[in-house]
């Protein structure tokens, strides 16, 4: 199917969106409305346009039902009273056919947007009335969300982060992203709609950023304890500044190694940026085939199946120990304890600052998972 | 006792499974404990333990049970919106520095708690209530099909809310999301009790609700008054045999994906683990099978009561009778090929994301219909504005917008953007709270005088619409707001102080529906203290139109002493233009069931079992499972299921429904 770049319409019907905006609009950031990246601003005209279509039918029936229901009011008896009245087939043919014209607009919209808003496919455009320009390359990111934070590959650029994106301006971007442990959703609302990752499992997503500035970013699936924190900066800066991140950063003593990724992947939340000056070549496939810890074999290697988006199956042969018991496999001894939902520190954890540190701000911090000390932890310089 | 024997004993229940250290729930345990211990000596003071068994707990008698099961919807609507005020409240002052009042580990069991809560046991109950109190007295039965299923069906229900509700104080409830998502539901992230609470919560409450749709469904086809042809049912009664195909089409769904989910955790199995061939999102995809049409077995039935309430309070026909039954049967069929549009972000292609997105808007055009048709029954009517249709208008005018916001998510791309936002939670609120709650109030102010013999009183009944419409708007306007901002759900703490605003708005909302639940409880209790005033002795206070109005209120246990003959759809209302006389005399003794103590029993000893799974307590699992089977063998052996009401006792009863008829000058 031969798709056109952009949504062709929205041009014209562009300066009516903000009429549309406007019973939303209460002088608030509406970043989903407002974003700063070319698809999450097809993906916000699509959204008005669609409301619009909407509005088409929702006013009528909104301002037929109060006008009615005051015209019909028992005590006005000069409006006309029709008890047995209860058909009409042109009344009928309009209130089914009505709504039907809406859905086949929608439909049609919803069908070339889908596609073209796919975030499997490269974008289209760079942003409006800008095409691609063709000896450009997208800019590759790999995304692990582990628990409770963000992991950011760089492979051309060598490098990676944590809870820190840093993009170039006007430059088409391809993440690849996976999971460590439970599913979260990647999502930057100036930048593009969000996508899920999943263990086991890579999904894709095009976007791009025009505007220099910094922007929020967020895990937007509960995924546990420390979800509410699993949130980072997106910041996006001219070529200049990128290249100044990327040998910020490459001056980092840190390497992101195998040892050093199992170490990250442990549990931990609020965790600041940091920065690794070198990457281990391939951690990420091993990621999303599940074998990164040493000895263990890979997807690929014990199944044959697999494809475009990613394997959805991960077959791989258990390892010792690795295998989780079901409750009636365990020994008594094996239960362990559920204790009732209470402020006490779960194993593992160091004792509340509380004892230690009495004027400290983290004694408000009642959640779950202190924050475990990360060697090495500094933010990268930014241009 | 060596640990052994203890952990063989007790499973894994110690000590530190009951919140000793924990005030908030040490609070409401203790409140919790002074009321229950209060009602359980005002009990046996006044001698109602005897009553309360034999009139009530062992009761087959539909109206009973439906009674139950409003009641227990109204009791677990306290529990949910306790939740709800609890998370309002820490999103309201979680900003910057302050952590707010709840850590996560108690936040993430209140928001789970909250959306369990309130789907499987305030409005599944509240619309099997009316479906069971009203379904059978419009078709001119004498009861279900199953009476005993019945009340087993319901102790089912209750026995999965005892289990729920023991989560809040021994052990914890699961921290996951209302819909338990693997992997963080499998044993691997969720070691501890609390998803197993959910899974045999929902498992036992699901054999209710499953035995219940298998019930009414069969009652419905097969016990309709003589002369009642389908194309000549209340509509209420058609939303609700739909419904019920729903039920029984979508609930064993639910059953296999909850069921595989316990293999995994109980004998480690891998259906939705990370490893060796597991795929968590084929649960994602399996719970959603049930999950879409969950929301029509929901919507459908407050469909169908505000038909009825929109055309009797309109003095009107209903406009369009047949189309509306089209347009439940479209809804019915379609409401199974849109699950997808739960997960269009995990990385389906274009082509399956459009195609469901596209069913998806399909179902907004049977369902504008129905506007549309309640719309032109108002039309040329004589609308009353008792408090059933002042719930239909503002059902009307916010349920639009939710269906509007429902359509704009069904656009993929416009979901990429608004997925897990405050936007979608704004949206599901809206029409659950728009549709479902405004639709179970306006049933219960609509056939309250039915059951009790008395209406609801007005005042009260006006500051609880009032405070209900007005604060959901309130509440949930801010969250429409935020999700254009970007906000997502489920955080329990944010960093941009700029937002709080909008969560203390939403808190103020919250606060206004607080007060409409309160006004709501206070017009029943001074809707009884004045029930001589708001008495209602003619069975139909409304002038309404179908069947269960033709009998006294409250009805008999019988319902009608003679099966009505039914020739037009609203039979009641073309009875009375026929100046239909009600017969005095022929009476005859009437067959009915008896009572048992076999399904609370039952339900009693499931509820064992699952609080013995929960707690890998086996001996005490094992022994109660074969107490349940034995115990349903043993009852089969219970010949004395049915007897028959003497004539005298019928005579008496009509006799009496004749001078009243006439006292009151009808």
């Amino acid at each position: 199917m031969i798709l056109p770049r952009s949504l062709p319409w929205h041009r014209p019907l562009r300066s009516l969106l903000p009429l549309a905006a406007l019973p939303l609009v209460g002088g608030c950031d509406m970043v989903v409305l407002n974003p700063a990246g070319d698809v999450a601003r097809q993906q916000a005209d699509v959204l008005m346009i669609s409301v619009g279509l909407m509005l088409l039918i929702i006013i009528p029936v909104m301002a037929l039902t109060v006008w009615f229901a005051w015209k019909y009011r028992a005590s006005n008896e000069k409006a006309t009273y029709k008890p047995n009245w209860d058909h009409s087939t042109a009344l009928e043919l309009v209130i089914w056919s009505g709504p039907l014209l809406i859905v086949i607009a929608l439909g049609a919209l919803t069908w070339i947007s889908t596609h073209l808003l796919d975030p499997y496919r490269p974008i289209g455009q760079i942003s409006s009335g800008k095409p691609v320009p063709e000896n450009q390359k997208p800019l590759e990111i790999q995304v692990v969300s582990l628990d409770w934070k963000w992991l950011f590959i760089y492979p051309e650029q060598g490098i990676a982060t944590v809870n820190r994106l840093v993009l170039p301006v006007d430059r088409q971007v391809s993440f690849r992203l996976s999971s460590s442990s439970v599913m979260n959703t990647f999502y930057v609302p100036a930048m593009a709609g969000m996508i899920y990752t999943m263990p086991g499992m890579e999904t894709k997503l095009h976007a791009v950023l025009n505007k220099p500035g910094t922007f929020e970013g967020m895990s937007a699936h509960y995924s546990g304890a420390g979800f509410s924190y699993m949130n980072f900066k997106t910041t996006s800066t001219d070529t200049a500044g990128f290249d100044k991140f990327v040998a910020g950063v490459k001056a980092m003593p840190n390497r992101l190694d195998t040892a050093r990724y199992l170490e990250l992947e442990k549990p931990s939340e609020k965790v600041p940026p940091m920065g690794f000056g070198g990457i281990e070549q391939g951690l990420f496939t091993r990621i999303v085939q599940m074998c990164v810890k040493p000895g263990t074999p890979c997807m690929t290697e014990s199944m044959q199946h697999g494809g475009g988006h990613g394997s959805a199956v991960n077959s791989r042969l258990p390892q010792q120990g690795e295998r989780t018991k079901g409750a009636l496999e365990k020994a008594p001894s094996e239960y362990g304890v559920s204790p009732h939902s209470s402020g006490d520190a779960p194993e593992g954890s160091s004792a509340a600052p509380g004892a230690t540190d009495p004027g400290s701000d983290a004694n408000r911090n009642m959640t779950r998972n202190a924050t475990p000390a990360m060697p090495g932890r500094r933010a990268p310089a930014l241009g | 006792m060596s640990d052994t024997l203890t952990k063989l004993i007790f499973g894994r229940l110690t000590i530190e499974s009951f919140p000793i250290h924990e005030p908030i729930i040490v609070m409401t345990f203790i409140a919790v404990a002074i009321g229950g211990a209060a009602v359980l000596a005002a009990l046996t003071y006044f001698k109602l333990w005897g009553y309360l068994w034999k009139e009530w707990f062992t009761t087959v008698d539909h109206k009973k049970i439906g009674i139950m099961y409003m009641i227990l919807g109204i009791v677990m609507l306290l529990r949910g919106f306790a939740d709800a005020i609890m998370m309002r409240s820490q999103q309201a002052i979680a900003f910057g520095q302050n952590e707010g009042f709840l850590n996560a580990h108690h936040y993430d069991q209140v928001f789970t708690a909250h959306g369990v809560i309130m789907i499987f046991f305030v409005a599944m109950p509240f619309v099997t209530g009316l479906m069971n109190y009203i379904v059978p007295l419009q078709i001119g039965a004498r009861d279900v099909s199953f009476p005993f299923l019945n009340n087993f069906s319901f102790w089912m229900t209750a026995s999965g809310v005892v289990i729920v509700m023991a989560s809040l104080f021994v052990g914890e409830f699961a921290r996951t999301g209302w819909l338990a998502f693997a992997p963080l539901s499998g044993l691997d992230y969720s070691p501890d009790v609390g998803v197993d609470y959910y899974i045999w919560a929902l498992q036992l409450a699901g054999v209710g609700t499953l035995l219940s749709g298998v019930n009414l469904i069969a009652t419905i086809v097969k016990m309709r008054a003589p002369g009642m042809g389908l194309m000549k049912m209340p509509i209420f009664t058609w939303s609700a045999l739909v419904t019920n195909i729903l039920i029984v089409a979508a609930f064993p769904v639910l059953t296999a994906v909850l069921a595989m989910l316990s293999l995994d955790r109980y004998v480690g199995t891998n259906f939705f683990t990370n490893t060796l061939g597991g795929n968590p999102m084929m649960y994602v995809n399996m719970i959603w099978i049930w999950g879409h049409p969950e929301v029509y077995i929901l919507v459908l039935p407050v469909f169908g009561v505000f038909s009825e309430v929109v055309s009797t309070f309109s003095s009107k026909r209903l406009f369009g009778y047949t189309s509306m039954v089209y347009a439940l049967l479209v809804i019915t069929i379609l409401s199974y090929l849109v699950w997808l549009h739960h997960f269009f972000t995990m990385g389906s292609g274009a082509s399956v994301n459009s195609f469901f997105g596209i069913t998806t808007m399909i179902i907004s055009i049977p369902t504008g219909a129905k506007i549309f048709n309640w719309l032109f029954t108002m039309y040329r009517g004589r609308i009353r504005y008792e408090l059933p249709m002042m719930w239909a208008i503002a059902f009307m005018l916010t349920f639009t917008i939710g269906g509007m916001t429902g359509v704009l998510l069904a656009v993929p791309p416009a979901d990429f953007v608004l997925h897990n936002s405050l936007f979608l939670v704004a949206h599901f609120h809206n029409v659950i709270i728009g549709a479902v709650v405004f639709g179970t109030f306006a049933g219960i102010n609509y056939w309250f005088p039915k059951a009790f013999g008395f209406k609801l009183d007005r005042t009260w009944g006006l500051v609880s619409f009032w405070c209900w419409f007005v604060g959901f708007w309130v509440a949930f306007t801010p969250l429409y707001v935020l999700g254009l901002m970007g906000i997502t759900r489920r955080l329990r703490h944010f960093d941009d102080p700029s937002l709080q605003i909008w969560f203390v708005i939403a808190a103020v909302g919250a606060a206004i529906i607080a007060v409409g639940i309160a006004a709501f409880l206070i017009q029943i209790a001074v809707s009884v203290l004045n029930r001589d005033k708001l008495r209602d002795v003619t069975g139909d206070p409304w002038d309404g139109r179908s069947l269960e109005w033709a009998t006294s209120s409250p009805p008999p246990d019988y319902n009608f002493a003679f099966t009505p003959v039914v020739h037009d759809m609203d039979a009641w209302y073309d009875m009375k233009s026929h100046k239909y006389a009600r017969p005095t005399e022929g009476f005859q003794p009437i067959h009915m069931p008896s009572n048992t103590w076999a399904g609370i029993v039952i339900a009693g000893v499931s509820t064992v079992f699952g609080l013995a799974m929960v707690w890998y307590i086996w001996w005490l699992a094992a022994l109660s499972f074969v107490a349940v089977i034995g115990v349903a063998i043993f009852h089969t052996f219970n010949y004395k299921r049915d007897f028959h009401i003497p004539v005298e006792e019928v005579i008496e009863t009509e006799l009496r429904r004749t001078a009243d008829l006439q006292a009151a000058g009808a």
